[in-house]
């Protein structure tokens, strides 16, 4: 009995692990069920120190002139990023801004209102409530669109407000759309995207970049991501140790119980 | 001489010498401290032959507890406003110290709150645990899971996300289902014509303050209840009925130490289980904590999907499986009122699954399945016709093991229940 009872405590603790882990592997795919089939994923790595860098740069030099990240210092890259205080002030600094200040924007919400019709919004933690697959293939399904004021339309976010802020990187592409019949209707189906004008990217380094831009989001929606799981890992290890002496405690106390 | 008494007094801490044993006795003169312990730990029996099912009722007690612990850091940084509380809990997740850990054991805290409630009701369904003499200890269980569900619920408004947002509105409004006073009422409830920054500051007191100390009160008369009852065990025997010369039950050990070092072993299971989540994954895929609720709440956009957390969804499906709104509440209501009346439906003398006849084993079944499902289709959007009539299918079988109860459990034909409980002994 007494065993038992361990062996069904360890089972389930199992089960609930796996079911942990499985849930974890299935996020990314919840995350991006929306908007058509032009989807891939991501790819980043929050681990890859590097590519963050990248990310912070792209994202000052393309995002911040319109989009904020409120609750991030900068001061906070430089310690997460590898960075000296002095390397961010000069690389991904540009106002009058101090090291202790958080990444904010200079374009006041009512112009935005006025200019794209709703405010651009706050970037901190999009990649939590949108998930970095959905804002990596949102970045990379800007097509052409005439009757859109910004010229563009996006297949992730249909009508977005957004211009294609990245569209000198990307170049200019058309969505080329196919008729299916099922359901005894005609569909337009979205099938790919056509090059109209090259950008000053290839197409496998605009993709390197949308993944290094999105690796940034996804650090500064949850800074201590990396922290956390390494932590994690020692906490576990300690309990397995305490559980094992509690273990042996309760088999020599229980021993003469009959 | 001290040896004497320190046997006479029973606290093994007493050991070395007679002071420690006289300012026991110095305690006992003023305060029963001694016959408490000996009433509630030390010479409280349970049944030996308790197994997995036996450890959560002590798991939730470590939950409360730490819910307690960490709600208090968290309300050192948190501010509740309209203005303020969306950036005050970023604030907690970045720039104070272990804040994020703070925050992500509340959050993991409150779903695992009802995973190890939900599974101890489960148990007390199985060994009959809610029937006479102990009709009182689950009616206050019953409350406690109320009080629960309310805590939870003001408390997942506190964030100010969309989700903790658009998911008040929606089970606020159901009151208004009420006829005559309902509109009134919702008004009332949210002290403002919608969701404000009023509603976020009475939630908030009721989330620190009222409700806490309510679960607070509500488990010490749930443990009081039960050890004047005894515990039951997987046969559903009443062990106080076979007892030796020495007045102690045969099939009884002591809580401490032999409950307490077994409970120790589970406890640091499910840490582990409870830190993986922390560490590993805080949102649980969006269970734990909704994509959606990293957005701040927005008045003027509501989401194309609401869905409460899950620990809600078998009831929010039960609500929407029903075309009006009124009845609708109704049933959802009905839903959980039909737990509290569950000690006089059931008609079988025999209390453990162990000996109770098909019936009854098909009718858990049954509601255990209806139960995983409704929580399963309430997560999912309404659009979807099929969803809604599985829903129904699902509630229909949830309310038929309650109500069908006289009928099923008086026809039952049950096993002989054994003199003494089913025990192996060690190895």
């Amino acid at each position: 009995m007494a065993s038992q009872f361990m062996n069904h405590g360890l089972r389930s603790g199992c089960i609930a692990l796996v079911a942990v882990l499985a849930v974890l592997s299935g996020a990314p795919a919840l995350a991006s069920s929306e908007g058509g089939g032009f989807q891939q994923p991501a790819n980043n790595d929050i681990a890859n120190m590097a590519s963050l860098q990248r990310g912070a740069r792209n994202f000052v030099n393309y995002c911040q002139g319109c989009h904020s990240a409120k609750y991030v210092r900068y001061n906070q890259l430089a310690r997460d990023l590898g960075m000296t205080e002095q390397q961010v002030i000069k690389n991904l600094m540009f106002g009058a801004a101090r090291p202790t200040d958080t990444m904010d924007v200079a374009m006041r919400p009512a112009d935005g209102a006025r200019w794209f019709g709703i405010p651009p919004p706050d970037l901190s933690l999009m990649a939590r409530s949108k998930g970095p697959d959905y804002i990596y293939n949102f970045l990379r399904s800007f097509y052409a669109d005439p009757a859109r004021p910004t010229g563009v339309n996006n297949l992730m976010l249909p009508n977005a407000a957004m211009p294609h802020v990245l569209w000198e990187l990307q170049g200019l592409h058309k969505a080329v759309y196919e008729q299916e019949e099922h359901d005894g209707a005609t569909h337009l189906v979205f099938r790919r995207f056509e090059e109209i004008s090259p950008g000053t990217l290839k197409p496998e380094e605009y993709d390197e970049f949308v993944r290094d831009t999105v690796n940034f989001l996804e650090y500064i929606a949850e800074p201590m991501k990396l922290k956390r799981q390494s932590l994690g890992i020692l906490v576990v290890a300690f309990l397995l140790v305490f559980g094992l002496f509690a273990y042996l405690l309760k088999q020599e106390i229980w021993k003469d119980v009959r | 001489m001290s040896a004497a008494r320190t046997v006479t007094s029973g606290t093994g801490a007493a050991g070395g010498g007679g002071r420690a044993a006289r300012f026991i006795d110095w305690i006992d003169e003023r305060f029963p401290l001694t016959a408490m312990m000996k009433e509630h730990v030390t010479e409280y029996y349970a049944a030996k032959n308790f197994n997995i099912w036996y450890v959560f009722g002590v798991l939730a007690l470590v939950v409360l507890i730490l819910q307690l612990v960490t709600g208090i850091f968290l309300t050192m940084n948190y501010k509740p406003s309209a203005a303020d509380a969306f950036a005050s809990v970023e604030y907690i997740m970045r720039e104070v110290e272990w804040g994020w850990l703070i925050r992500y054991m509340h959050s993991t805290g409150a779903s695992m709150f009802f995973v190890v409630v939900y599974l101890h009701m489960f148990r007390g369904l199985m060994y009959g645990s809610y029937k006479a003499p102990r009709e009182l200890l689950w009616i206050v269980g019953m409350l406690i899971y109320l009080a629960l569900m309310a805590e939870a619920f003001m408390g997942y408004l506190l964030p100010w996300g969309q989700m903790s947002y658009w998911g008040a509105q929606v089970i606020v409004s159901l009151f208004g289902a009420i006829p005559v006073i309902g509109e009134g009422l919702v008004e009332w409830i949210r002290g403002d014509f919608f969701i404000s920054d009023i509603t976020l500051n009475r939630f908030f007191a009721f989330h620190v303050v009222a409700v806490p100390l309510a679960l607070i009160m509500l488990v010490v008369v749930h443990i009081l209840a039960l050890h004047t009852t005894g515990s039951n065990n997987p046969d559903g025997i009443e062990i106080k009925e076979k007892k030796s010369p020495e007045g102690i039950p045969l099939d009884g050990v002591a809580f401490h130490p032999f409950h307490t070092s077994k409970d120790l072993v589970a406890i640091i299971v499910f840490a582990i289980i409870f830190v993986a989540v922390v560490f590993f994954a805080p949102e649980m895929g969006g269970y734990f904590l909704e994509h959606a609720n990293f957005e701040p709440a927005n008045l003027l956009k509501t989401p194309e999907h609401i869905a409460p957390v899950w620990y809600f969804t078998p009831f929010y499906a039960i609500l929407r499986a029903v075309p009006s709104k009124g009845w609708g509440a109704f049933l959802m209501l009905s839903a959980i009122v039909l737990l509290f009346l569950l000690p006089w439906l059931d008609r079988c003398k025999v209390k453990s699954i162990r000996y109770r006849g098909w019936q009854f084993k098909v009718a858990l079944a049954g509601l255990v399945i209806s139960f995983v499902a409704l929580g399963f289709l309430g997560l999912q959007p309404a659009t979807e016709k099929v969803y809604v009539y599985a829903a129904r299918v699902f509630a229909g079988i949830y309310f038929a093991f309650f109500l069908l109860m006289p009928l099923y459990t008086s026809r039952e034909r049950t096993k002989p229940v054994p003199e003494r409980v089913v025990f192996h002994g060690h190895e």
